[in-house]
């Protein structure tokens, strides 16, 4: 064999790397599914995106945070019995900012895949409507969780830091955690439906902003009215209509809130189950609507 | 045929009398197709039924009757089985444009269910291999068309299916940006070893890129044979001659001398697959070699000026044309239609079966 030869065909062997085949697992759609929760769950923090798309979530984080760190330096500074805001009541407290955060990652979480046609091709992998919907609901369901429960630890390690009654704290704690819960169920689905129903997404943050927040402003002025005219019973219904004063009947017919409505006329244990019979109705209406909605899409 | 399990094992995709019908129109009639391994062209005019079948093979939209099996997986049973190893590139946009390739095509392989690990790696792979190379961690929304369609591409091969259904996918390319797709496309099967299923309405590319091509039609079959039969038919002359003050028409006065001296002449058309064709060319079926002769002589006579004449074999666009022309009779299956050329006998190795 003549000598130059061999040089040449091992030039050729490293040059030309070939495809090679893949012999290892396929996870199928658990994991798929999961991928897809993960993805969505880090993007709500605008992990995995561009810098600039931090910016936002990651402020509201803070804004949600600062008040909680300043209520408990304040409470061990000044060796208080009891910290100045109930867990239950923080949430409600702060819900412009739970609002302005859903409206912001809802349409980030549903409108882009729709604008972009991207969801063609989740619907061309072993994936099925319902994983999409589902690894979508549960990723801004727990994106808002964090949201709203970084800051009750706080207090709550705060108030432990402040030497405070450990069992009465860790009972208002797990009350608030339950609340925040049922807030996010709720905020996530609302905006969810509200964002998929439109490529656009600003269109979606309007829609969101409009149901959680303007709806909010409308309820209040109205109950206000009612509490001017004395006609309490009127109150604690009027909390139905929007989303953040069904929480907060929610809570205080069943988690030991004080009510934040005018006179603090929440909800009897009777008119409360209403309330819970509504949110949770909401919650499963807008994972119907979302699975509607994603059947139709398709390729 | 007869034997259902045998035709499983050499076919990626079989249809047998496969219908999907709408309220208002029918979009699959009653088609049967074999697809066997290699490269595929799927023709067709715009709603002729590409799209349809494309999803009703992904499991992804129920036929109204007949059965379908891909890789001999039941599309109505075993959707989710079928498109883990399936890829599917589509036809319209489907990237974002803030995210890149890499961390897009990563993400896509996780969704077939690939390990983090092997995802990064088969991502690197097949973004090499499709063509991508530093840009790849720059953000899709400022790469050129033919980069998207690459990383369209990617996607659909990221997994390492067994079979990729490409729609369209030199749609919005220029000419140098077309000829790499396709040969990017040939060499999924001959260097991958992955079956194709392409769609295309420009017929010359499937030319040369497909082993086999399906023709349908308002949601039949028109035909499906080879490409070799479509195209290795008989001999065929492309002549343009200029025209003159005696004969102002110089094409038309040459067809009908031609006709007389029992050639049989078309005139080439538009070219619908890019080809050199307009209405000033004409092309003429060889029938020997006293062919070119006669062709000679008879613009020597009329005096013409003979802008070319070159050899060309037949191409699918002029078969197909014919079928469109004869699309009022329901195509009978292979062989009888495309009267307009020569009918070749199409017996491709699926053989394409009975549409009516």
């Amino acid at each position: 064999m003549p000598p130059e030869t061999v040089p040449q065909q091992r030039a050729d062997v490293i040059h030309n790397i070939g495809y090679r085949h893949y012999e290892g697992a396929r996870l199928g759609r658990a994991y798929a599914r999961r991928s897809l929760f993960s993805q969505s769950l880090r993007g709500a923090y605008g992990l995995g995106r561009s810098a600039k798309s931090k910016v936002g979530p990651m402020l509201m984080l803070a804004v949600m945070c600062l008040p909680a760190a300043i209520i408990v330096a304040v409470a061990v500074a000044t060796q208080a019995n009891k910290l100045p805001v109930e867990y239950t009541g923080y949430a409600i407290m702060l819900q412009a900012v739970i609002g302005l955060y859903t409206a912001a990652q809802a349409p980030q979480a549903v409108s882009r895949d729709l604008r972009f046609k991207t969801i063609s091709l989740y619907f061309s992998r072993p994936i099925k409507t319902v994983d999409y919907v589902v690894a979508k609901f549960a990723a801004l369901v727990s994106a808002i969780f964090f949201l709203t429960a970084l800051p009750l630890l706080i207090l709550y390690v705060g108030a432990l830091l402040a030497k405070l009654d450990f069992a009465e704290q860790t009972k208002g704690f797990a009350q608030g955690l339950v609340s925040v819960a049922l807030l996010s169920l709720l905020f996530a689905g609302l905006g969810l439906v509200l964002a998929a129903m439109t490529p656009r997404r600003g269109f979606g943050v309007a829609a969101v902003i409009a149901v959680l927040t303007i709806s909010y402003g409308a309820v209040s002025t109205v109950q206000a009215i009612a509490w001017d005219q004395g006609s309490t019973d009127a109150i604690s219904w009027l909390g139905l209509f929007s989303p953040i004063t069904l929480v907060d009947g929610v809570q205080t017919a069943f988690l030991g809130a004080t009510s934040a409505f005018p006179g603090e006329y929440g909800p009897s244990t009777g008119t409360g189950l209403v309330y819970l019979l509504v949110l949770l109705g909401l919650t499963a209406g807008s994972y119907g609507l979302l699975m509607r909605r994603y059947r139709k899409v398709g390729l | 045929m007869a034997q259902p399990t045998t035709v499983e094992h050499v076919t990626v995709i079989a249809t047998e009398s496969l219908s999907k019908r709408f309220p208002r129109v029918t979009a699959l009639d009653r088609l049967t197709v074999d697809i066997t391994p290699g490269v595929t062209g799927l023709v067709g005019a715009n709603g002729a039924g590409k799209s349809t079948l494309i999803k009703i093979l992904l499991g992804l939209s129920p036929a109204t009757e007949g059965r379908a099996t891909v890789l001999g997986l039941d599309v109505a049973k075993d959707g989710s089985a079928i498109r883990e190893s399936v890829g599917y590139m589509p036809e319209h946009d489907c990237l974002p444009p803030d995210v890149s390739a890499t961390e897009f095509v990563v993400h896509m392989a996780r969704m077939s269910g690939l390990p983090p690990s092997a995802a990064r790696e088969r991502t690197a792979d097949t973004l090499r291999h499709v063509g991508l190379y530093e840009e790849r961690y720059r953000p899709i929304g400022g790469y050129s068309t033919g980069m998207k369609q690459r990383v369209k591409l990617a996607q659909a091969l990221v997994h390492d299916p067994r079979l990729v259904l490409l729609d369209e996918p030199t749609n919005g390319l220029d000419p140098v940006g077309r000829d790499d797709m396709l040969a990017l496309i040939r060499r999924v099967h001959t260097d991958f070893g992955i079956s194709v299923l392409v769609t295309s309405h420009l017929l010359g590319e499937l030319e040369r890129t497909c082993d086999h091509v399906v023709v349908i039609d308002g949601g039949k079959l028109l035909r499906s044979s080879s490409t070799s039969d479509f195209t290795q038919a008989t001999a065929s002359l492309a002549v343009e001659v200029t025209d003159t003050a005696d004969h102002p028409d110089g094409t038309g006065v040459l067809r009908a001398a031609l006709d007389r001296a029992g050639l049989t002449v078309q005139p080439a058309g538009r070219g619908a697959d890019g080809a050199p064709a307009s209405d000033h060319v004409l092309l003429v079926d060889v029938a020997g070699d006293e062919t070119y002769d006669t062709v000679r002589d008879a613009i020597a006579e009329l005096g013409l000026g003979l802008v070319r004449m070159e050899q060309r074999r037949h191409r699918i666009a002029e078969i197909f044309r014919s079928d469109d022309e004869s699309a009022g009779v329901p195509a009978k299956g292979t062989g009888t239609d495309a009267p307009g050329t020569d009918g070749t006998g199409a017996h491709g190795k699926g053989g394409a079966v009975d549409a009516a």
